[in-house]
């Protein structure tokens, strides 16, 4: 939605004013990340049915995810979090300096979440807990535990597309911040690209629970 | 709305069309109107590749044995004709081509919010097509457009996964409009266009986005699931593997049923242009018109389990949803009424648009009726799977959005190319359509009630006759829908111009001139009545 | 059948019950499209432009009208969802002495048997004036087994029982379609519903030549060949639940939780054992899931009942 704004001074010709633009784009995102709520929202439905339907099953695969990883992962975002809105508060207050500290901040972070995340992903493809023809679980629950790792690949596999979008953005943003592009009047990219980076932040606040603390009381 | 201005001339270098020249001034314009042109030409290709798929399941059941196609081809013509009908051309039909080309127009806005993005939605739309094409080419599918599963996931041995991902990424092509229009229709209406002056186009637009902001993620993400279990071999939906097919049921329609008002509510909102026009009257009821649009949209959300009602759900869950699908035809009831109280003591002039509305305030009432047949749990038992839930789906889609989206194609055909067609040619293929469409698709709803299942290649003897009574019907249907593509065509070669209002119609669309500058307006318009004020005599009773 | 009917059969108890609501929602239909084919002509032919018919007093709001013309329909359309919702409620529970039937659907057939052992395929006999009840499972695809003249239809899932029932009043043959698509020859997936006398029906049911052998006594067979009675009898040690006397009764689970033991308890208790522990017991039972058949499991179930038969009075075997 950043992309509609032609150039850093004045509004695009379409619209009456800046403050139209900027509140244009601010609905835009919240519009678009309804959509990107209702898109989780069916992974979420099927997660909550066939966990009613296999409790046990779940609480014991639930044990194979690294509890820890899970939990650092969980710190580095919401400290990816905080630096994104103090990228934006510098944005609002035109302090080019810190908004460029910000961002690579956060882009630090959550390539650091990615890393992590990898790790992970390779401990399981070594344990054989990748959902197909290769996938091992021994005990009577084995099938219902392929279950759960496929939910487990698709919410996280999704949600990190997610953030490597979200770096991705970031870092357009962070190049254009360097020309000088953004100003106290007109930053509203950086307001919504913040939005964006909060609401994949707060899908794995909802995941870290649901996937690795099913049995963990 | 302010006054009609009339251009005595026509400035032909500002217009849209003539703005600039070259395949690439129209692949790359930002312009609302240029994307919606664009969209016409696409969803007209789809519609003829559709309608060709139709032609041909006709001809094979003209006989009860399977003589022209095997029952392979059979299944795959109709899944392609329901995959590509719907998705394809229905879905986008009203809002990528007349509400691209009026939204802006109507609310006195320059373009949409997001131009680019307008323009990217297009692409979206084609490349979703090419992986259809792809699949269509490559021998086809032969799901049924609704991808039930286990048989989409495991049994099906054919073009599942391109069709899949088409469907998937078209699904974007209509968030990204939808979420134009609601962004548009929030923050760009001109001055004193409040929300209770809009136009009924719009709040039928705006209905429409919200519901496809809400849906489509769901679908998209349901078609994630079934790709990934296609190619992992994983049982997401498959109950060999511990999955539920209901599941995928469930989320399936809980996108699909609001589609059905994704394709219906803008033509209600066309219906509502045209009929006002030409009775020279105001609508009747305008906030009841604009309420009941928005209960539709929200209603929609909540009687997706209506098409599983012998799926196996519990019973008080049909229940709910039965009862949540008749107040759903409250609303709709409505509608018809105030269109009809509308035309009394109108000044009623028979141009062709209107004619498309009559025939939709027919087959819209005879489509919704036969809804109740459905809603109806008991009945539903007997009907549902079978050629009358056809009939009655056809009724809504083609004899509502269909002819919705024809009779505004004629109502704003002079405003998008400033040029009128032959209109003794358009009224006859308007009777035409409306003969063949009831000859079509009436016999069907007796076929279903005898109990003929969907989808069947071959039948018992008994229903031929009903039979080749709708396979006459849709050969002149088709021939009704071939007819306007030629005067529309052979209206662009005429020089003559038609002016700012043909009709002699309200909204600011018909203030600037036709076809519209680049930037709609030689000055943003400022609003200060009421819409629809054809008669000053008409007392307004609270 | 004549060759050209405008209405179908109506063959069972339920389907003149049916016939009247659907005849009363024409009814509804016609009235409503008359008031309004004829509301648009009048306004047609009178309102035409240029006519000189009085204009006066044209409204363009009147909130009785918007409210009668909300309201009336609402209370039509409430009756409508009661009446059906009774009628449906009556089609989903089955009478207790119902006969009941096993169906099988697969791509592109329907195998059925009876309790008394007889087997058929694409035709279901059933005798006139009396329940059959249908527990059905299919071994791939969604089906959907589908009785015009009955006016009954039931989709038959993978992986778990649905059931339907219907009384024939009329005896005849009659339509039996797949109503769910379910692949090549959906189309092909049809065969007869033959309902007959009472006496015929028991002359057929002696004189096929898979008659004979019970479904339960199959089932002991089965039981004996898959060593399931190695766990679940008395003499030999009972590391699993017995099974004497457990049909239709309440079971304890592990989870605290209660279930009756039922047609879709112990089919998921030898397909998937992992999903409902007994209480006091381990899970120790291996899956049978690519071991058995649909149709062996149904003559297990059948088995499992008749352990319990003389307990139970409403034997479905006679």
């Amino acid at each position: 939605m950043s992309n509609n704004s032609d150039s850093a001074v004045g509004h695009a010709h379409h619209f009456t004013d800046m403050d139209q633009q900027r509140e244009a784009s601010t609905l835009g995102m919240w519009t678009f990340l309804v959509t990107e709520i209702m898109f989780f929202g069916g992974l979420f439905v099927a997660y909550a049915l066939y966990r009613s339907m296999y409790p046990e099953a779940f609480a014991e695969a639930s044990l194979r995810l690294n509890l820890l990883l899970g939990a650092i992962n969980t710190g580095v975002l919401i400290c990816s979090s905080l630096t994104m809105v103090l990228a934006v508060r510098d944005a609002q207050s035109g302090k080019v300096k810190g908004l460029v500290r910000y961002l690579i901040a956060t882009i630090v972070l959550g390539s650091a979440f990615l890393v992590i995340k990898a790790f992970e992903y390779s401990h399981k493809i070594h344990e054989h807990l990748i959902p197909g023809s290769s996938f091992q679980f021994a005990g009577p629950f084995g099938q219902q535990a392929e279950m759960f790792f496929s939910l487990y690949f698709m919410m996280t596999g999704l949600h990190a597309i997610h953030m490597i979008i979200g770096i991705g953005v970031l870092s357009v943003l962070l190049y254009q911040a360097k020309r000088g592009r953004f100003t106290a009047e007109y930053y509203s990219p950086i307001d919504v690209a913040g939005l964006y980076w909060h609401f994949v932040d707060v899908v794995w606040i909802y995941l870290f629970p649901l996937l690795y603390l099913v049995s963990r009381h | 709305m302010s006054n009609t201005v009339h251009h005595s001339v026509v400035d032909r270098e500002n217009d849209y069309i003539h703005a600039g020249y070259g395949l690439k001034s129209w692949l790359l314009t930002v312009d609302h109107k240029r994307i919606a042109i664009l969209y016409l030409i696409s969803i007209t290709i789809f519609f003829f590749v559709g309608g060709f798929f139709a032609f041909l399941l006709r001809l094979e059941l003209m006989t009860p044995a399977g003589d022209i196609v095997s029952a392979e081809t059979y299944n795959k013509l109709f899944t392609m004709h329901g995959v590509v009908m719907i998705f394809f051309f229905l879905i986008p039909s009203i809002p990528a081509v007349l509400g691209n080309f009026l939204v802006p127009l109507m609310i006195g806005a320059k373009d949409l919010a997001f131009p680019k993005l307008n323009l990217m939605s297009w692409y979206v739309y084609n490349i979703g097509g090419i992986f259809a094409l792809y699949a269509l080419v490559n021998g086809g599918v032969d799901t049924g457009w609704t991808f039930y599963t286990p048989y989409s996931s495991t049994y099906s041995l054919s073009n599942v996964v391109p069709v899949v991902i088409g469907a998937f990424i078209l699904g974007f092509s209509s968030i990204l409009t939808a979420l134009n229009f609601i962004v548009t229709i929030h923050k760009m209406r001109a001055p004193g266009l409040t929300w209770f002056k809009l136009p009924l186009f719009i709040w039928a637009s705006y209905a429409t986005s919200i519901i496809t902001v809400l849906a489509t993620p769901v679908i998209a993400i349901t078609l994630c699931l079934l790709l990934f279990e296609r190619l992992m071999g994983v049982g997401i939906f498959d109950p060999a593997l511990g999955g539920d097919p209901i599941l995928f049921q469930h989320l399936f329609w809980f996108y699909s049923h609001p589609a059905v008002y994704i394709m219906i509510i803008p033509s209600m909102g066309v219906i509502s242009e045209v009929v006002t026009c030409f009775a020279r009257k105001r609508i009747f009821g305008y906030k009841f018109m604009a309420y009941a649009i928005m209960a539709i949209a929200i209603f929609g959300f909540l009687v997706w389990g209506h098409h599983m009602f012998i799926s196996g759900q519990s019973v008080y869950a049909g229940f709910v949803f039965s009862a949540l699908s008749f107040m759903v035809a409250i609303p709709s009831a409505i509608k018809v009424f105030n269109w009809t109280a509308t035309l009394y003591k109108g000044h009623i002039e028979f141009r062709t648009p209107i004619l498309y509305a009559f025939g939709f305030i027919g087959l819209f009432t005879i489509g919704g009726l036969t809804g109740l047949f459905l809603a109806s749990l008991a009945t539903d038992v007997h009907l549902t799977d079978t050629y009358f839930v056809v009939a009655h789906f056809h009724y809504i889609m083609v004899g509502g959005a269909v002819m919705g989206y024809l009779g505004g194609i004629h109502f704003w055909w002079p405003k998008m190319t400033g040029r009128m067609y032959n209109e003794a040619w358009a009224k006859f293929s308007a009777l035409i359509l409306f003969v063949g469409f009831n000859l079509t698709f009436f016999p069907q709803f007796v076929l279903g009630y005898l109990g003929m299942p969907r989808r069947y290649y071959i039948y018992p003897d008994e229903f031929q006759v009903l039979n080749v009574l709708s396979t006459a019907g849709a050969t002149i249907l088709g021939l009704g829908y071939i007819i306007p593509m030629v005067y529309l065509l052979w209206s662009l070669r005429k020089e003559k111009n038609v002016g700012t209002n043909p009709w002699g119609a309200t909204g600011l669309e018909w203030t600037t001139q036709s076809p519209p500058i680049t930037h709609n307006f030689e000055k943003t318009p400022v609003v200060t009545g009421e819409p629809y004020v054809y008669q000053e005599e008409e007392k307004v009773v609270e | 059948m004549s060759s050209f009917p405008l209405l179908p059969d109506s063959a069972s108890t339920i389907s003149d019950q049916i016939d009247a609501l659907f005849f009363f929602l024409v009814a509804v239909s016609v009235f409503f499209s008359l008031i309004i084919t004829i509301a648009l002509a009048f306004s047609a032919a009178r309102y035409r432009k240029g006519s000189t018919a009085s204009r006066k007093g044209a409204l363009s709001d009147y909130l009785p009208l918007e409210l009668a013309w909300s309201i009336i329909p609402l209370i039509i359309a409430m009756f409508i969802f009661g009446w059906s919702a009774k009628l449906y409620l009556d089609m989903h529970v089955a009478p207790a002495n119902a006969m009941e039937v096993y169906v099988v659907g697969k791509q592109w057939m329907w195998k059925i048997q009876h309790p008394g052992g007889n087997r058929e395929i694409n035709e279901l006999h059933v005798p006139v004036g009396r329940p059959v009840k249908l527990i059905m499972t299919s071994q791939d695809v969604i089906h959907s087994f589908y009785i015009p003249a009955f006016r009954v239809k039931q989709d038959v899932l993978p992986g778990k029982y649905t059931t339907q029932w219907f009384e024939a009043t009329k005896p005849g043959e009659y339509h039996l379609f797949c109503a769910e698509y379910c692949g090549t020859s959906h189309s092909g997936m049809i065969g007869k519903v033959i309902a007959m006398e009472p006496a015929d029906y028991e002359k057929w049911l002696s004189g096929t030549s898979s008659a004979g052998i019970a479904m339960a006594s199959s089932g002991a067979e089965v039981f004996e060949r898959f060593g399931c009675k190695t766990c679940h009898r008395q003499d030999t040690g009972l590391r699993g639940p017995a099974l004497d006397g457990l049909w239709g009764k309440q079971v304890k689970l592990a989870d605290g939780k209660t279930i009756v033991a039922d047609q879709e308890y112990i089919r998921e208790s030898i397909l998937n054992p992992g999903a409902k522990t007994v209480a006091g017991y381990q899970q120790l039972m291996p899956t049978y899931k690519n071991q058995l058949t649909n149709e062996q499991v149904n003559q297990l179930i059948e088995y499992v009942r008749s352990l319990s038969a003389t307990q139970e009075n409403q034997g479905n075997n006679q």
